[in-house]
């Protein structure tokens, strides 16, 4: 199963995707991040929250093309929805694949561990407030979770550990809270 | 555009500032006090030695697998392009556009709060374009082993923006390079098809709104910061055939138009 979805993600990586140079990409995320905390004063909370909230924006769109290019069905159990996260979703679109670890025994929760992380290259935090507060890369918490809503599954999605702050890992916490009933939106029979 | 541009704030502001080093992106209040001025100059040479102490000044913290100090200066800067997508970026940048929009009063505002984006991008990006360039004509040219290149004149840092940083950026180069023929000061960088706006659509209450504000900050960004003070616009001049093409609009100070015609007599 893990080889057949690894398969697909690099098909789809090779052939349907138009690709370009990360560096751009991580600079202006850089410029974000940099322009938020200026903005917020260096309040490192609500820099957090701004930027799972900019993820949850990109997610619920990005859902879209990941449906469209993968034409997957649905999953039968979180362990499927982690390889496909990881395996397509981190593929195609960061071209990264994070490593699946760390279940709890429900087999609700999983930890993606990113050995690389295109938006933090050439990132180092302040030794100040910044490296104990700020979650760099939370935009990413914030795509996973408007992604996942989107296929009705509702999880709490956050940061365990990031290498920027000096961790061992950069390790992100899925959670599953409930699977959503699919309901017809209003006003659509 | 008569008022010198509030970017130029940028520099002293809470971004990263290359004249001080990898202290500036701290708070204000904890960093600077605490830099000697003997660490301060040594920041302001680029010599490699210098670089290398950088180095070890900026990475008390934190020992790699080999017990030495790490820190992001440790790493190559020649490692393997890594590629994303493009809707990554088209997401990233659609995110950054809601951003600016958010608390501007005109449209002006807003290309001017993108134009700040990306001059933070200029900054960073100018530095690590020409530190690979630079290596690989190092590597080029065997034996000689200091040919690193400073750009002086106006056509040969616009060529390097077009050559250079385009493909960086864009994965290929400008398409074209003009001088305005009214104003002497004016240059023109030309895309036809510029990569950020492919999935851009403005609405028409936002008509004249042009996204591209922030590659012209980019531009600004690095032109300023190796000494062409200039402004960039960017302004939407479509073709048939090319709906975004955009022209940047490089209007240069005119102490660089003077200091081009001293050049140019030696």
């Amino acid at each position: 199963m893990s080889k057949q979805l690894k398969q697909l993600g690099d098909d789809i990586w090779k052939n349907q995707v138009e690709k370009i140079n990360s560096e751009l990409f991580t600079l202006t995320y850089g410029s974000v991040v940099a322009q938020l905390c200026k903005d917020l004063d260096n309040n490192y909370d609500q820099v957090n929250n701004e930027l799972y909230k900019m993820g949850y924006n990109i997610g619920v769109r990005l859902i879209d093309e990941f449906l469209q290019k993968t034409q997957l069905s649905r999953c039968t159990n979180m362990h499927e929805t982690a390889e496909v996260v990881s395996k397509i979703g981190f593929k195609i679109f960061l071209n990264i694949t994070p490593t699946v670890s760390h279940w709890t025994a429900d087999n609700k929760s999983f930890g993606l561990i990113l050995v690389e992380n295109p938006l933090a290259d050439f990132v180092e935090l302040p030794n100040t407030e910044a490296r104990k507060k700020l979650w760099y890369s939370n935009v990413l918490c914030g795509v996973l979770k408007g992604c996942l809503e989107m296929v009705q599954l509702d999880c709490d999605v956050s940061f365990l550990q990031d290498s920027l702050k000096g961790d061992e890992n950069t390790e992100i916490r899925v959670k599953l809270n409930k699977i959503l009933k699919d309901e017809i939106p209003a006003g659509e029979e | 555009m008569s008022t010198p541009s509030n970017s130029k704030l940028m520099l002293t502001g809470a971004g990263y500032n290359p004249v001080i080093g990898p202290g500036s992106t701290a708070d204000s209040t904890n960093s600077l006090p605490k830099q000697t001025a003997s660490q301060r100059s040594v920041s302001q040479l680029s010599s490699p030695s210098s670089l290398l102490r950088l180095a070890s000044t900026s990475s008390e913290r934190k020992l790699n697998s080999f017990g030495a100090h790490a820190s992001i200066y440790d790493r190559n800067l020649h490692r393997g392009m890594h590629e994303i997508s493009l809707s990554s970026m088209s997401f990233l940048f659609m995110e950054v556009i809601r951003m600016s929009l958010n608390g501007s009063e005109s449209l002006l505002q807003m290309e001017r709060k993108l134009n700040n984006l990306g001059y933070r991008v200029g900054l960073r990006l100018l530095e690590l374009v020409s530190l690979r360039e630079n290596f690989n004509n190092n590597l080029a040219s065997s034996g000689k082993s200091n040919t690193a290149q400073r750009h002086v004149r106006v056509l040969e840092i616009l060529q390097f923006v077009k050559e250079s940083i385009w493909p960086c950026m864009f994965g290929k180069e400008a398409d074209n390079l003009e001088k305005s023929v009214q104003n002497e000061n004016q240059y023109m960088i030309i895309d036809s098809d510029p990569i950020l706006s492919r999935y851009i659509c403005v609405p028409k209450e936002y008509e004249g709104l042009d996204c591209e504000s922030f590659v012209a900050g980019i531009v600004e960004g690095l032109l300023d910061i190796s000494y062409f003070r200039c402004e960039v616009t960017a302004h939407s001049a479509p073709l048939e055939g090319y709906p975004n093409r955009t022209v940047y609009l490089v209007d240069f100070d005119s102490s660089i138009i003077s200091r081009e015609e001293r050049l140019s007599k030696k």
